[in-house]
């Protein structure tokens, strides 16, 4: 008797714990240390709970060090993330792997996407189907200390690339024997420096970096070496700055020994908290009338683990972090500007001292299609060195570059 | 009587006592030494060894870590051969140990020789020495590589100015960066060395320092005659020790190269950072276990060449 009562009654628990998860779901959300990024998916995650009583969102971050290896590792092991924060640069990547899978077109459809957010996104759109979107984008701004400005007697930050080398110059400092105390400009090619090369300055001189299917490097041409010879003259002929000067640029641009920096916005608040660094923040300069930016972005991604009723609950989640909504809590949390240009193309947004010089950038920038961002990168850095360091021309430079380059194009495309 | 086993049944314990009953002394000996090793054993074989032929498996394959794995040969290896990055870093690697280890060998043999003749704060020194080997290479590194920027901060080019002296780029330099990223690495290590070669000199008996006097023997001669010889032991283990130590160098070069690189232009990467690189920044596995399948190779070489010089040397 006793055994049957024992029976039932552990029969009943579990009938119980079956009940009750069949209720919750439980979804895992994984992004990267940054405390007002993980402040503003806290934030998204109580309304996203508060509306959809049965879901939970686990909410996991990790350094920015360690991020794309733990992803990939923990995913391919079948477990980590339902939904995964991962830079745009990635996705080549991780869709290859199969670390993540395509959005429903039922929930997003194309139209809509195409329709409601920034034309950037547009490069999330792979065979068909698109694999991730952001809740913000980011661009490029030239950032200016107003003090140095007044002080050197200028009356406002540069407009043209031509305005942009007097600058540099006029702000430029250096003591008897020719050490800099103060740098017109901070080139930095650890820094953003390679993204203003590849698809500002590019562009700007009438060049593009890859072809338009972006399998082939274009930058290898005569607009593409001006392009290099603009950023290298700034240290080897203007003497307007040593790349690196004070390790690296924002620290330089922090401490009030830079005139100009280029940086994006996430940089705002570094530079906010910074006490008497009274700055400005302006369009990057054009050239010959026009003008070109660089924009970035993190997206959301639904990855390969999720199945089912997680699948489902990851879906409802990522709407909710594609909302209008949480695009305006993003903005105002973390300071990156909402994805959508309904929102973030409004006239306070625009008007905006700090923020309007980057959401005007966004209505001309580009996104490159990294395959893989490390070594692209190191491309720009190298060329730099070559043409500094080893007194190579531009041209030279920037073809032994794209060899290497095309190679890691090359081996991603042919699979 | 002889002990029971716990946990065996009746005639397991008497097959096992006849066992034991028929073994020498010493074969009980080995015995009793072998079931202790035999848990070290295992751990090295399934944590280290294990992993060391699964990396030559593994350097076979292509693969990034999450797709499917395909087998290619020996098609990494002779990748690696025709890329001229691996040979930059080869030289680079072998540039760090041979002069790396010629130099904190000498310096560190000259403090010790020279703290072993004070008495007044020898403790203190020593120590003072032995501090940055204790220290995070990582918090060490970043140290050394403020000391090197241009003129408002970096320490070294405020010295190099007050005698008029031009400033030096240092880790900006094409020629310099490498000798700038083994400098701390050399000071890293003095302390250990000197530790070594201190307790190496002291080991060498009175009586030999007391007959070299009563012969009328100078300081050179005690020192060419009698510790040099004596040291040789020492000085061969720290050969071996340092060398392993310098082509396996990593930290110094993640820290204190722009953008953890090892630029510019590769001139400081060693073999170890291309593999991690290889491994974990472009997650080609199977290049970077060609890589380390590589390096294993060299380390197994120098390491049996030393150790075979070393008994030749020492008997």
């Amino acid at each position: 008797m006793i055994r049957k009562s024992w029976f039932i009654a552990i029969s009943g628990m579990f009938l119980i714990f079956s009940l009750a998860s069949v209720g919750a779901v439980e979804i895992e959300y994984w992004q990267y240390t940054y405390k007002s990024r993980v402040e503003a998916i806290d934030k998204l995650i109580e309304s996203f709970q508060a509306a959809n009583p049965g879901i939970t969102v686990k909410h996991t971050n990790f350094p920015y060090a360690d991020y794309r290896k733990k992803v990939a590792i923990a995913v391919s092991a079948g477990d980590g993330p339902d939904i995964v924060q991962l830079y745009y640069g990635w996705l080549n990547d991780y869709r290859d792997s199969g670390l993540i899978q395509p959005l429903p077109k039922d929930a997003f459809p194309h139209d809509e996407i195409e329709d409601e957010f920034f034309g950037i996104v547009k490069s999330m759109k792979v065979k068909g189907e698109y694999w991730g979107l952001p809740t913000a984008v980011r661009s490029l701004a030239l950032f200016y200390n107003k003090d140095l400005f007044s002080e050197a007697g200028i009356s406002g930050p540069p407009e043209t690339l031509d305005e942009f080398v007097a600058t540099a110059k006029r702000l430029t400092k250096k003591d008897n024997a020719g050490n800099y105390l103060q740098i017109g400009f901070a080139v930095d090619t650890d820094g953003q420096d390679h993204h203003w090369w590849r698809e500002v300055l590019n562009r700007l001189y009438g060049g593009k970096p890859y072809s338009s299917d972006g399998k082939k490097i274009a930058y290898n041409s005569s607009s593409g070496s001006q392009a290099l010879k603009f950023v290298t003259d700034l240290e080897k002929t203007h003497q307007v700055g040593s790349n690196g000067f004070m390790n690296r640029g924002q620290d330089a641009f922090k401490a009030g020994k830079a005139g100009m920096v280029i940086d994006g916005s996430f940089r705002i608040s570094t530079f906010n908290k910074q006490k008497d660094l009274n700055f400005g923040i302006t369009e990057l300069p054009g050239h010959n009338g026009n003008r070109f930016n660089f924009s970035s972005y993190w997206v959301n991604g639904i990855s390969t683990k999720a199945k089912g009723e997680k699948y489902d609950a990851a879906v409802k989640f990522l709407k909710h972090l594609t909302s209008q909504n949480a695009m305006q809590i993003w903005l105002d949390t973390v300071g990156e500007l909402p994805a959508k240009p309904k929102i973030a193309l409004v006239d306070k947004n625009k008007k905006h001292p700090q923020f309007g010089p980057f959401i005007r950038g966004l209505a001309y920038a580009n996104a490159t299609s990294f395959i893989a961002e490390k070594p692209q990168r190191q491309s720009f850095i190298d060329a730099y060195d070559m043409v500094v360091l080893k007194d190579m021309s531009p041209s030279e430079a920037l073809s032994k570059v794209a060899k290497k380059e095309q190679e890691v194009l090359d081996e991603f495309f042919e699979n | 009587m002889r002990p029971g086993i716990p946990g065996c049944s009746l005639s397991d314990k008497k097959m096992l006592s006849r066992f034991l009953e028929r073994q020498t002394i010493g074969q009980k000996q080995a015995l009793t030494a072998w079931l202790f090793l035999l848990i070290p054993i295992l751990f090295y074989v399934i944590i280290r060894f294990y992993p060391t032929f699964e990396a030559f498996f593994v350097s076979t394959l292509k693969w990034n870590l999450l797709g499917k794995q395909k087998f290619i040969g020996f098609k990494n290896y002779i990748k690696l051969f025709e890329d001229e990055e691996f040979w930059l870093v080869l030289i680079n690697t072998f540039k760090y140990a041979l002069i790396g280890v010629p130099i904190s060998l000498l310096f560190s043999f000259l403090i010790a020789y020279y703290l072993n003749e004070i008495t007044f704060g020898h403790e203190t020194i020593r120590a003072l020495y032995f501090i940055p080997f204790l220290t995070t290479a990582v918090a060490m590194a970043w140290v050394w590589r403020w000391l090197y920027q241009p003129v408002p901060i970096g320490y070294f080019n405020i010295i190099l100015s007050w005698f008029g002296i031009a400033q030096q780029p240092f880790l900006k330099s094409l020629d310099q960066a490498l000798y700038s990223i083994m400098a701390p690495a050399v000071w890293a290590g003095l302390g250990f060395q000197i530790i070594i070669y201190l307790a190496g000199i002291r080991a060498i008996p009175q009586s030999h320092f007391e007959a070299s006097s009563i012969d009328g023997a100078g300081r050179i001669q005690v020192l060419r005659e009698i510790i040099l010889p004596a040291l040789r032991p020492t000085i061969l283990f720290l050969v071996v020790i340092s060398t392993i130590g310098f082509l396996r160098i990593f930290d110094q070069v993640y820290s204190m190269s722009a953008d953890s690189a090892g630029g510019p232009l590769n001139s400081t990467k060693p073999l170890v950072l291309m593999i991690y690189e290889a491994a974990f920044d472009e997650f080609k596995m199977g290049y970077a276990a060609a890589l380390t399948v590589v390096l294993f190779l060299i380390l197994l070489v120098i390491s049996l060449l030393q150790l075979s010089l070393m008994r030749r040397w020492t008997r």
